[in-house]
């Protein structure tokens, strides 16, 4: 599982004037389900096609099992991938989309034969073999597209954004069949995607990617609990953002109020960015409260309920499955390890922008 | 729909009725009565006459090299502008389409001009001291005012079929292995054959039925199933025999909609 597949290697690329990716470094274990993750323009596409060939760096180097794969065109990489539109061939029947592949690498009828019905299997489509992709759904030929690019058994497969066409149902099943597919194939699966709950669902490793840098990269556990800026923590699930001062070690002020936390190593009264998760405040009473607030808001979201609380001009978003009355004075109260402190950006280029999504 | 909108219609069906209905309607009478009024098939099997069925067999084979040098030529134009930015191909098409906009007669004529014995063509070989060419009056001078007049109604359909075809098909055909001559062989041909079909009967059955081309860049020479319909109306005044030759040309388009209709579903010829 350590053993790196793919390697790239100060990757620069940009159309016209626009820079979307500046100098990339990322490297990819075999095995791995690793998802790129970001919003629209972010780079992770731009990524995933230099990887498959479609694109061709302005400079940097991709290496692909030890063998520097930077010009080699799409047909000589032994990597395969599913697109966003499926991009199935209309004017083939499905047994013949999935053999595409297998023909060209002049296999014999009985092995591309085996290979089809292997495959059809495996995505839970037998007995399709001969009908069309237009008469098929969004999910089946997302299917179809997936077994002809795993018959032909590459080392990684790459996927750009293969549900986003699917609705919400029939995402999530189908986020259990890639899973389950990753498991019984063994291989790599790069995974692109702007939807942060099929990342954190999906991957063994997430990288979070915005304006063509690496935001962060990690377990779904490390980017969820530990983001290590405050475009990760935006980006990934809901949080409660703000200015902070760090007045010593394990010692935070936010809003002119003293949290303890359990931070260290960020010097004297240094101004940081805070991050607490809304399921992290507890609403406690007014007088055990580190701070008091009123709520203003309540929403019933099914397995908790969504609340604002408007305290020391600030909107808290909590999310608890007890329910306060909208007008009740509340205390807030944060443990100190749910305090997430981070450093503020140093330049205008990290930044963290508005996300578009 | 409710009888006010019905209404709206109205001025087209009289439009219809008095410029296609009646017309059709007289040459299907003319071409099925004789001269004295009976009903006879002998205007139709005028077609099997010894110099209608030679004018036919010159219209077929000179229409279907004239529809063969389009497509050749059309083909990869089309991909050029399908790969191409969208700002130089809309120049590109528009410097393709400029020529359709100015009258379809005086673009021949023009050629007639630059082709003949003293035209502009030879004048120049004639200074270059190059050997003079006798073009005009050939068959080839009518293949040459074909594929001129009829070219853009190939290129555009054949654009607006690759235009259709998804890059990440393209895409997706490579990266299972595919060669470049492979990908062009088995996706990109095959997917645009309702373009090639539409280029294909859009120069076709103009180029079948002209008269204005042969008779320009022919002489009266050569003569086409249109010259010979053309001479029936007007030196003949043989109304009978001219419109059962038509019926017969009819027949021919009409056998080119129906492979049209059967191939080309998402009607990329639609935009004439």
């Amino acid at each position: 599982m350590d053993r790196i597949l793919i390697d790239l290697i100060d990757i620069t690329k940009s159309y016209d004037d626009q820079v979307i990716l500046d100098n990339l470094n990322l490297s990819i274990r075999e095995n791995e389900f690793l998802t790129l993750l970001g919003p629209s323009g972010c780079g992770k596409t731009t990524t995933l096609r230099i990887m498959g060939g479609f694109e061709t760096p302005d400079s940097g180097q991709v290496i692909f099992d030890g063998e520097d794969i930077t010009s080699l065109p799409p047909n000589k990489r032994n990597l395969n991938t599913v697109f966003q539109k499926y991009a199935l061939f209309s004017h083939m029947t499905i047994a013949e989309n999935i053999a595409f592949g297998l023909k060209i690498a002049k296999k014999t009828d009985t092995y591309i034969r085996d290979k089809i019905h292997y495959a059809l299997k495996l995505v839970n489509l037998e007995g399709f073999g001969s009908r069309y992709p237009d008469s098929l759904s969004g999910g089946q030929q997302q299917r179809v597209a997936i077994a002809r690019a795993i018959v032909n058994e590459p080392k990684v497969l790459l996927l750009d954004e293969p549900l986003g066409a699917l609705d919400l149902k029939l995402r999530q099943d189908m986020q259990y069949e890639l899973i389950r597919l990753k498991n019984e194939l063994g291989i790599t699966f790069i995974y692109v995607t702007h939807d942060q709950e099929e990342a954190l669902t999906m991957s063994d490793t997430i990288i979070v990617m915005n304006q063509g840098y690496i935001q962060q990269m990690g377990t779904p556990e490390d980017i969820y609990n530990e983001p290590q800026n405050a475009f990760v923590a935006d980006f990934i699930g809901e949080s409660n953002i703000l200015d902070g001062i760090m007045l010593e070690d394990k010692l935070v002020e936010i809003l002119g109020v003293k949290f303890p936390c359990v931070d260290v190593g960020f010097g004297k009264n240094k101004p940081v960015d805070v991050v607490i998760r809304p399921e992290d405040i507890d609403l406690v009473d007014p007088s055990q409260g580190t701070m008091q607030g009123i709520v203003t808001h309540l929403i019933f979201k099914g397995v908790h309920y969504e609340m604002e609380v408007e305290a020391n001009g600030f909107c808290w978003l909590v999310h608890s499955t007890d329910m306060s009355p909208v007008g009740q004075r509340v205390g807030l109260h944060v443990d100190p390890f749910d305090i997430q402190i981070m450093n503020k950006p140093e330049s205008e280029d990290e930044e963290a922008v508005s996300i578009d999504e | 729909m409710n009888s006010h909108k019905k209404l709206l219609t109205g001025p087209y069906l009289i439009w219809a009725a008095a410029f296609i209905l009646i017309p059709l309607a007289m040459i299907f009478y003319y071409g099925l009565t004789g001269e004295d009024g009976g009903f006879t098939l002998g205007n139709l099997l005028a077609i099997g006459t010894r110099e209608n069925f030679k004018a036919l067999g010159l219209s077929l084979i000179l229409s279907i090299i004239s529809t063969a040098v389009c497509l050749i030529l059309a083909y990869p134009l089309a991909m050029i502008l399908v790969n191409m930015n969208v700002s130089q191909s809309g120049f590109i098409v528009l410097i393709f389409i400029l020529p359709m906009w100015m009258n379809f007669l005086l673009r021949t004529m023009a050629w007639q001009t630059l082709l003949e014995k003293n035209g502009v063509i030879n004048q120049i070989l004639g200074f270059l001291h190059l050997p003079s060419l006798q073009i005009i009056n050939t068959p080839y001078a009518i293949i040459l005012g074909m594929v001129y007049n009829f070219l853009p109604f190939m290129v555009l359909p054949l654009y607006n079929a690759l235009l259709k075809i998804d890059r990440d098909i393209i895409n997706a055909a490579r990266d299972l292995g595919a060669t470049e001559a492979y990908t062009f062989r088995k996706i990109i041909l095959p997917l645009s054959m309702p373009g090639v079909i539409s280029g294909i009967i859009m120069v076709f059955v103009p180029a079948l039925t002209t008269f204005v081309i042969s008779d320009l860049l022919g002489g009266s020479k050569i003569l086409l199933i249109g010259n010979v319909i053309e001479q029936k109306f007007k030196q003949g005044s043989n109304w009978h025999v001219g419109s059962g030759l038509s019926l017969v040309m009819m027949v021919f388009i009409l056998l080119s909609m129906a492979v049209m209709n059967k191939y080309d579903k998402d009607g990329e010829g639609g935009m004439f």
